[in-house]
């Protein structure tokens, strides 16, 4: 089994995934900037245990990992949401009243 | 033929029982909401309260026992730290509680969730405490995070509550996937999730050297922690945070979950990485050392007192960190100061800390202010409390014969017992930071006492049961651990993980 391809694949994922989430402004775009990141580990987890082929762990965690970012997920576009009930934008760049 | 081989796990529900009263308590706070709803509003804090003393029970019945306990192919582990640690957190959660139950009752929130929110944080830093895995420390980060990300903006039409929550769950999630992907590259390296398989060190029988895969997995896991404990460079979210939040939250923000991410590291640092220190140890020395400068440093200029202490628990997480960067590497067994050094600063800071904030609280029902020129002749009507902030702001300082001088003696003595320059570097920071606290800290305590008073009504200030309990708590701790350390002192000690 080649394990490099997937790897690559993933660390391509990761990077896309940090670059949109700090450069991207708009809340939906950052979740799913943060979702490549969560999918990228995914990959990495999958590929790895399939590689070692005796060890499942790999495989589980990924599973747990699928469950809890659609949990995130849920709670990040309730912020979004209400974020644009009270502003009238999903602008992440709105919210800056705290400085210091 | 359908059935599988799979053993059922041998369960120890003794061992189990303090997670299953947490749990149950969740349920019941619940049900009884859904049954009864507004009728009942009130009763959830008082069943949220019961449930997590009822917690404490069987911690303390599994402490007499004595003996470790572990479970899930070694995957949760009942031992003398996981104990500790529970019941700390189990105590925190009852002080926060007592704190709550009256600034929520008087606000419009919903107040049943409240509970629910705070009991299931709990009860992943309890589930954490026991965590020997990289899935269970994964999963149990986020039981405490998602639900703490919903607590800070629990004020959802209050603007600076909304921004509070959308920057701790931005950045949150965002070291979250960060960790994740580290613990990836960590499990490719050696082949399992199992801390104690980890600390074996990368496999070799692949004929590749993975030791650089482990390194950059270690690194990006430990980043992910430092968001969590809002260690310098990762705290950015922290002043925010704290000050937008509602005030209870705060407390636990500041106490209970950055403990939380604590206690992970301390698992994945004392049981999977230690083998490797070259990799981590010089990330926990920058990050201690900077988190320690820097909030000292902007703490100084503040003019709002939530943000001054939400600078000061970044310098403080800087100390915890102290420790593990001085840590010896030779030999597993060496570290025992250390570990109890962190060990005992945390429960120290959990004290003080929750008594400074609930105190602030107190004051702030007359002031409706959190500007520190509010303070200003707090002594003049309300002595009693400028004496119990005076107490905790001396004992963050460090100034003896308050808890906070036996945190700050134990963290020094672990950088002596490190022995190395770079250890005695640290401290020698870590010494200069401790005398800068006294500015900003000594500055509130000046304007209570020595000032004029600038609020118009001077009456003095009534103080909720509730809130007067949590703070004559956490003074009793703090001048108690203060005056005899040997309360504390043996609660750092550990058997070997």
């Amino acid at each position: 089994m080649v394990l490099n391809q997937f790897l690559l694949l993933s660390l391509f994922l990761f990077c896309t995934g940090v670059y949109g989430a700090l450069v991207r402004r708009n809340g939906v775009l950052v979740l799913m900037s943060i979702e490549l990141m969560l999918n990228a580990a995914n990959l990495n987890l999958v590929a790895f245990s399939a590689f070692y082929k005796t060890e499942i762990s790999g495989q589980v965690f990924a599973l747990f990992v699928i469950a809890i970012a659609a949990a995130e997920v849920g709670v990040g576009l309730a912020i979004v949401l209400l974020l644009y009930r009270n502003l009238s934008s999903a602008d992440l760049d709105r919210a800056d009243s705290m400085k210091g | 033929m359908l059935s599988v081989g799979i053993p059922a796990p041998d369960i120890d529900y003794h061992a189990l029982a303090p997670e299953i009263v947490v749990a149950g308590t969740i349920l019941l706070i619940l049900l009884v909401d859904l049954i009864f709803g507004d009728r009942a509003r009130a009763h959830a804090s008082r069943i949220a309260a019961f449930g997590v003393l009822g917690a404490l029970i069987p911690v303390l019945t599994l402490g007499a026992d004595g003996g470790d306990v572990s479970m899930f192919n070694g995957t949760f582990v009942v031992d003398n730290f996981a104990l500790v640690m529970k019941a700390f957190f189990l105590i925190v959660t009852y002080l926060v509680i007592l704190v709550s139950v009256d600034s929520m009752s008087e606000s419009d929130v919903a107040e049943p969730e409240y509970y629910l929110m705070t009991l299931t944080a709990l009860l992943g830093m309890m589930v954490m405490g026991s965590s020997r895995d990289l899935i269970t420390i994964f999963v149990a980060l986020e039981t405490i995070s998602i639900p703490t990300y919903l607590l800070a903006g629990w004020k959802k039409h209050e603007h600076k509550s909304n921004e509070a929550m959308l920057k701790y769950f931005v950045f949150g999630v965002l070291s979250s996937a960060v960790m994740l992907y580290g613990m990836s590259l960590v499990y490719g390296a050696t082949g399992s999730t199992l801390l104690s398989v980890i600390a074996e060190g990368p496999r070799t029988d692949l004929g590749q050297d993975l030791g650089t895969v482990m390194n950059v997995g270690i690194f990006l896991t430990l980043v992910g922690f430092a968001f969590k404990v809002s260690a310098v460079p990762f705290h950015f979210w922290t002043p925010d945070t704290y000050e937008g939040a509602p005030t209870p939250v705060t407390a636990f923000l500041s106490v209970a979950s950055k403990a939380g991410g604590m206690v992970a590291i301390f698992s994945l640092i004392y049981v999977g990485f230690y083998g490797r220190t070259d990799a981590w140890q010089p990330i926990i020395w920058v990050m201690a050392a900077l988190s320690m400068t820097v909030g000292n440093m902007i703490a100084t200029k503040q003019t709002n007192i939530v943000r001054m202490l939400a600078y000061s628990s970044i310098a403080q997480a800087g100390f915890m960190l102290v420790p593990f960067a001085v840590a010896p590497e030779d030999g597993l067994n060496s570290y025992q100061s250390a570990f109890s050094a962190t060990v005992i600063y945390m429960l120290i800071y959990g004290a003080m800390n929750i008594g400074a904030f609930a105190t602030l609280m107190a004051i702030a029902r007359r002031t409706r202010s959190g500007e520190i020129s509010s303070f200003a002749g707090l002594f003049s009507y309300a002595p009693t409390l400028a004496m119990m902030m005076s107490i905790f702001l001396m004992s963050l300082a460090g100034v003896p014969i308050f808890a906070g001088w036996f945190a700050k003696f134990v963290m020094f003595q672990a950088t002596i017992d490190g022995g190395t320059g770079m250890a005695y570097a640290l401290g020698i920071v870590a010494a200069v930071n401790s005398v800068i606290a006294f500015f900003y800290y000594g500055n509130v305590i000046r304007l209570m006492f020595f000032r004029e008073p600038t609020v118009e009504d001077r009456s003095p200030i009534r103080v909720p049961t509730a809130l007067g309990a949590a703070i004559a708590l956490c003074a009793i701790t703090t001048v108690a651990v203060g005056i005899y350390p040997e309360l504390f002192a043996r609660l750092g000690e550990r058997t070997p993980f």
